[in-house]
């Protein structure tokens, strides 16, 4: 049976790994290279790493990152942030990235996605979605989360699928850095809207809101950050738990 | 020596870190003179069907994969490579493929996904020699071989019901699953085809 999957996500700035709350705050927490390959031999299922560099200069390092971790790791790793055209994904799909990340320039320009998914395949094609609770539905933001689009969540989840988006990372803005759960409810949505995976993330403090996730949520796994990295849980607590709880996870040392 | 045929369908660099990391000697081309130098081919690939084979034709690589497996060599298709060997695809539109071992390659059906994306379960079949003891290997596809013969499949996993995670006829092998992204049990599959009697 096809497994949950746990995936640690590394937020790279600068060639360092960062962790704020909502987007704010960043602190310092460690070598991207040197965790992914932590996380994997702990029992990670896939890596991200979000590249928020705020110079370009900076972003260009990010394909010796990519060429160091495909060396170091064996499982599939994903990249992302300032990809924003198709020589952008090819440069770190050529360096030995599994997947690439897209966000911003997809809202920007949507054929972003056709023509990654086309020229790449649809599963290297992920698209990453900000949200934020509006009323009763919930608005897109980009520019890591600092600027509402107008556009609604699950219009756009659907067109980027139309587009050949092969995955949905989604992240509830409201719940993430709060460590209180996901959104249940728009995870959830997503999750039955569409016919790819979806990765649900934001929001992860404890055992029980990866189950949630994956359970009440429907989503197809869950991606985490400062409770990995802060050592609050680790790898194998969640493979442990959500065994117990009979939720299907690949298990330690396989 | 591997080859490891690079008739440009995604990035095959992971798959040279895999084979480094075991210390398997290869080398990456899609010259049939120097792969025809080689002991062991991998055709790996990524993305759909028809370009594929449309690519391997344009290079030539078709009449010489099938001339290799006729001389008994070992060759193994991974994912996309692996549906390269059968006789016929189906993805947008019914595809020739290398005709190595019968079969077809259909979409995948009956699971809640399109795509089966993830860790599951292999359970070998037969003992074949290729096979490691049962265990986790990363797939990603939408499509599945289903080959004519049922002995030609040596792994099962289970994605809306059985399908065929790996299969061989004689020389020509093939694996749907990605070993060279499957962590230690991947890693135990290419040990196998590198050095392994197989």
């Amino acid at each position: 049976m096809l497994t949950r999957r746990i995936i640690p996500c590394l937020d790279v700035r600068d060639g360092q790994v960062v962790k704020g709350v909502k987007f704010q705050n960043l602190v310092n927490e460690g070598d991207p290279v040197e965790l992914g390959a932590r996380y994997s031999d702990e029992g990670a299922d896939e890596l991200v790493f979000l590249d928020i560099s705020a110079t370009l200069e900076a972003r260009k390092n990010v394909v010796d990152l990519v060429t160091r971790v495909a060396r170091e790791v064996f499982i599939p790793f994903t990249i992302g942030g300032g990809l924003r055209t198709v020589d952008d994904l090819e440069a770190v799909l050529m360096a030995g990235a599994d997947k690439t990340a897209i966000n911003t320039a997809a809202l920007v320009r949507p054929e972003l996605i056709t023509e990654g998914a086309h020229q790449f395949g649809s599963q290297c094609i992920v698209l990453a979605v900000d949200v934020t609770r509006q009323g009763d539905g919930w608005q897109v933001y980009s520019h890591g989360g600092t600027k509402p689009t107008g556009r609604e969540a699950t219009s756009w989840i659907g067109e980027a699928v139309d587009r050949g988006a092969g995955e949905i990372l989604l992240t509830s803005m409201d719940a993430d850095g709060t460590q209180a759960g996901v959104d249940l409810e728009i995870t959830r949505q997503v999750s039955e809207l569409v016919s790819v995976p979806v990765i649900a993330s934001g929001g992860i403090g404890r055992l029980e809101h990866f189950a949630d996730a994956l359970t009440a949520g429907k989503a197809d796994a869950v991606l985490a950050a400062s409770v990995f990295h802060r050592s609050i849980i680790s790898i194998k607590d969640v493979k442990n738990y959500l065994a117990g709880q009979g939720i299907p996870v690949r298990p330690l040392g396989d | 020596m591997i080859g490891l045929v690079n008739y440009g369908m995604g990035n095959i660099g992971s798959l040279g870190n895999a084979l480094d990391s075991l210390d398997a000697p290869f080398i990456y081309s899609a010259n049939p003179d120097e792969l025809g130098h080689c002991q062991r081919l991998i055709l790996p690939g990524v993305g759909a069907f028809g370009p594929a084979i449309e690519r391997i034709r344009q290079l030539g690589l078709d009449k010489f994969l099938q001339a290799w497996a006729a001389d008994g060599k070992p060759l193994l298709g991974i994912c996309l490579g692996m549906q390269l060997l059968l006789d016929t695809s189906y993805e947008h539109g019914a595809h020739k493929g290398l005709n190595l071992i019968p079969g077809e390659v259909r979409k995948i059906t009956g699971a809640e996904r399109d795509v089966h994306m993830g860790w599951n379960q292999v359970d070998p079949l037969g003992g074949d020699p290729l096979m490691p003891q049962p265990g986790y290997g990363y797939f990603v596809h939408s499509f599945h071989c289903v080959p004519a013969s049922e002995t030609a499949v040596i792994g099962l996993t289970d994605f809306g019901g059985s399908i065929a995670a790996a299969i061989r006829t004689d020389n020509v092998m093939g694996v749907q699953f990605h070993p060279e992204k499957s962590q230690a049990y991947g890693l135990a599959l290419l040990e196998r085809y590198a050095h392994g009697r197989i």
